[in-house]
């Protein structure tokens, strides 16, 4: 398909618990190193962002100030992919930029709560008592730093990306749909260049709180994803993942790098009953079955590690014995809205290199694969609801 | 140009089915008699104690039953009316089949206190409480229904479990335009030929005490509390700010195509839709007002209308000083000397701000303001204030010819979406 309408990857900017960028991502995977960090919140283990030196895309610490971690951890992924795109600063291009940012909810102030809890237990007027303490102790800001759709607010002021602005919401789904919307837009001619991507924080005893009502968090010992059947669960992941995606003729008139082509977002939801995800994703795969070369293409699994979501998809995946697979979580953890930008992302770089990272598991799902990479099919099976497939293909 | 295309050889989108819920009342006609009536919504909150808060007063929705009472709860059962009244009137699909994807803004969602509460309490920490204690608790399984009412896409999800939409639901949120955004994704889905049915829905039912108190920490809230249906005072000298309030809008939107195939009535017309972020400030609009006058041309141009197309404005017009110094002036810049005279009301003086709602109830309100040839008033105004010399359809309701209206919504974090709506298919 040598459309113009065709759609390019020409930017990613990623950061996680592997550092920043696409070099620190390969070198890491080839290494054979996860990192999990299990002291933090024990008995759970998560991938922490690693550090990184936020005045070089945030200048301003006013700006800084006025965010929370998620949204510098995102306000500086996209900075890295307008650097990557090479549209960084060039105003012309940023005010026509349409943005679809995935997002969940912001930090909270761990301390007022506990306070706050703490206290409720002897207030005489407990409904009064939790007015006045909220009155009084949360922070202005703090709000801004929640809401949802304000690290789109943020990348807006800090990098100028103003041709539009929407946040999708919705766990593992927002992100896929939100680069799916962002593909079809530019398919159709309604948008010629796009940023897409989001952002999450790892460091949240709250999500942890959430994510454990439904009993969803690994704990106890680190495993790769795969091999987590008898002891199920996700990491928490501090991930930052955006993608910079063009007309082919947008591209091509600035001269712009193809990292890779977007051929297609397919994204679907079952109701979850027992064998659901299997026959999801089999519909999904099967609109793009006939695009896949024999011996170049493979797998970035968005596998989380819960159940039943991963046996599911394992079972799915058994089915294709002849695709080599990698499930990028096993290395970056699990960080919801981002996943599927950043596994995009990942796809984009690997076809871009055209080989496949060595296999990280011990269970059989992972095995080398020899031949080169031209096409990856990236999978979200979000851990409740959600099913999506991404096909990024080389230049 | 073909038939069911418009002047840029897109389908044109219409609507054939809308569902309200304010604090007027439920469905089109309840809400409708209220505003025509200038009557307010607002009153003093009774769901929880308001002692010790600057603002105790909202247009709450409190004849919806939601238990547990949780915001996403809420949320769900104002879009589920909403919806319900919209699909029903559009008569599209099959019960639980509707044939077309679904769109929906929803409020950010978050464990609440009573939740919260709830899980330090069985965690037995009584005056010692962490979040290893409520990490441990939640984990003990006792709370297991917390985890799927308090995902960001369970709304969206239940939604379209009952209504049967296809494809994967989109929630979404653009702060307090994100109602006008689900529209604008629908229309674009439509014109795209994805799909010739969509159904866009914003919800909130978002008022607890912490959420009042973050707009009020942000002095974003009227406290003019004697008497509460008088605080909400758009484009007056004396506003003060917003007043919070619940409720839901809905549309079916379909191909004209697709909706004259199927015989079915057509209720209005989405003409065009406009965005631009504004990159200046977190809750401030830009002080040249051109992001918010570039939203509107952009909008216009997305119609292809000129400004003398139109002949009412449903403005965001919140009661807030600077949103409405900045919405009046971007408003004039972009009407120029007919701005005097163009009749623009806001909603909000009688409903309230529905925030993630807002955009897709007042598209419902402008659409029925188009039907009925009828301009809902802004009440509360008795003191003019003379930076904004324009015609708000003062305490009273008028006929008037309206062709196509402009509907504004704003909202923190710089975004701005205009849809502009029309009587028939040109």
């Amino acid at each position: 398909m040598a459309d113009t309408r065709e759609a390019w990857i020409t930017g990613v900017g990623i950061v996680s618990c592997l550092g920043e960028g696409p070099d620190a991502h390969w070198q890491a995977f080839g290494a054979g190193h996860p990192q999990a960090d299990t002291t933090t919140y024990p008995p759970y283990i998560i991938h922490k962002i690693a550090p990184l030196n936020f005045d070089t895309q945030i200048p301003k610490k006013g700006d800084q100030r006025q965010m929370e971690a998620w949204q510098r951890i995102g306000t500086y992924a996209a900075g890295l992919a307008l650097d990557s795109a090479g549209i960084k600063g060039n105003t012309d291009i940023l005010a026509r930029t349409d943005m679809i940012v995935a997002a969940g909810g912001g930090e909270r102030d761990i301390a007022a709560d506990t306070a706050i809890l703490s206290g409720l237990p002897g207030a005489a007027a407990p409904e009064t008592f939790l007015n006045e303490r909220l009155m009084s102790d949360l922070r202005p800001t703090l709000f801004l730093a929640q809401l949802s759709n304000l690290l789109a607010g943020n990348i807006s002021i800090v990098h100028g990306v103003t041709g539009s602005s929407r946040t999708f919401m919705g766990e593992e789904s927002a992100g896929v749909d939100a680069v799916r919307i962002a593909l079809s837009r530019i398919e159709s001619g309604q948008s010629e260049i796009a940023l897409v991507g989001g952002s999450h924080n790892s460091e949240r005893p709250d999500l942890l709180m959430l994510y454990e009502f439904g009993g969803f968090a690994l704990k106890d010992k680190y495993a790769p994803v795969w091999q987590r059947e008898a002891h199920p669960g996700f990491a928490l992941a501090g991930l930052g993942a955006f993608l910079v995606i063009e007309s082919r003729a947008h591209a091509q008139a600035r001269g712009a790098n193809c990292i890779a082509r977007l051929s297609a977002v397919l994204s679907d939801r079952s109701k979850r009953q027992p064998g659901d995800i299997t026959a999801g994703l089999k519909r999904l795969w099967d609109k793009i079955a006939a695009r896949l070369k024999p011996g170049q293409a493979a797998v970035l699994s968005g596998a989380s590690g819960t159940a039943p979501a991963t046996a599911e998809e394992r079972a799915f995946l058994a089915e294709h014995k002849d695709i080599a697979v990698r499930a990028t979580g096993t290395y970056i953890g699990h960080a919801f809205e981002p996943q599927f930008p950043m596994n995009v992302a990942l796809a984009a770089v690997a076809v871009s290199r055209g080989k496949l990272y060595p296999p990280a598991d011990e269970s059989g799902v992972e095995r080398t694969m020899k031949g080169p990479l031209t096409q990856v099919v990236v999978t979200s099976i979000g851990h409740w609801r959600g099913e999506g497939l991404a096909l990024v293909e080389a230049a | 140009m073909p038939p069911h295309q418009d002047s840029a050889g897109r389908p044109i989108v219409v609507v054939t089915g809308m569902g309200v819920v304010t604090s007027l009342g439920a469905g089109k006609a309840d809400t409708w008699k209220n505003l025509i009536a200038g009557k307010s919504g607002i009153k003093n909150i009774t769901r929880f104690a308001t002692d010790g808060l600057k603002t105790r007063f909202a247009g709450t929705v409190d004849f919806v039953p939601a238990e547990p009472l949780s915001s996403p709860e809420l949320s769900e059962r104002l879009a589920d009316l909403a919806a319900d009244e919209a699909v029903a009137e559009s008569g599209i699909g099959h019960r639980g089949d509707f044939p077309g994807p679904l769109f929906i803004a929803v409020p950010p969602i978050e464990i609440e206190w009573e939740q919260r509460r709830q899980v330090a309490t069985a965690s037995g920490a009584n005056a010692n409480v962490s979040y290893n204690d409520l990490i441990r608790t939640a984990a003990a399984g006792k709370f297991t229904p917390f985890h799927e009412r308090f995902m960001f896409g369970s709304v969206a999800n239940h939604l379209a479990d009952k209504y049967g939409t296809k494809g994967s639901p989109i929630s979404l949120s653009t702060a307090c335009a994100s109602g006008a955004t689900a529209i604008q994704l629908g229309v674009e889905a439509i014109r795209r030929g994805e799909a010739s049915a969509a159904l866009c829905i914003g919800s909130d039912g978002s008022i607890n005490p912490e959420s009042l108190i973050r707009f009020s920490l942000l002095s974003a809230l009227s406290t003019s509390s004697d008497p509460p249906e008088q605080a909400a005072k758009p484009f007056a000298k004396n506003r003060d700010g917003f007043v919070m309030a619940e409720g839901a809008g809905a549309l079916v939107l379909e191909s004209l195509e697709a909706a004259t195939a199927r015989g079915a009535k057509i209720l209005g017309v989405i003409n065009g839709c406009g965005e631009m972020a504004d990159a200046f400030h977190r809750t401030r609009s830009s002080p040249d007002g051109k992001p918010i006058i570039g939203c509107i041309r952009n909008a216009l141009g997305d119609a292809g209308l000129t400004p003398d197309d139109i002949d009412y404005v449903n403005p965001h017009g919140t009661g807030t000083p600077e949103n409405d110094k900045m919405e009046a002036m971007g408003v004039m810049a972009v009407f120029g000397e007919r701005a005097k005279t163009l009749p623009m009301s806001s909603n909000k003086s009688m409903i309230g701000h529905t925030l993630s709602a807002a955009g897709a109830v007042e598209a419902v309100v402008s659409l029925l303001t188009l039907q009925h040839q009828r301009i809902p008033p802004t009440i509360n105004y008795q003191v003019p204030d003379p930076t904004i010399p324009m015609d708000v359809v003062p305490n009273v309701a008028r006929d008037a010819k309206v062709r196509h209206v402009i509907s504004n919504s704003f909202g923190f974090g710089g975004q701005n979406v205009s849809l502009v709506m029309g009587r028939e298919p040109a």
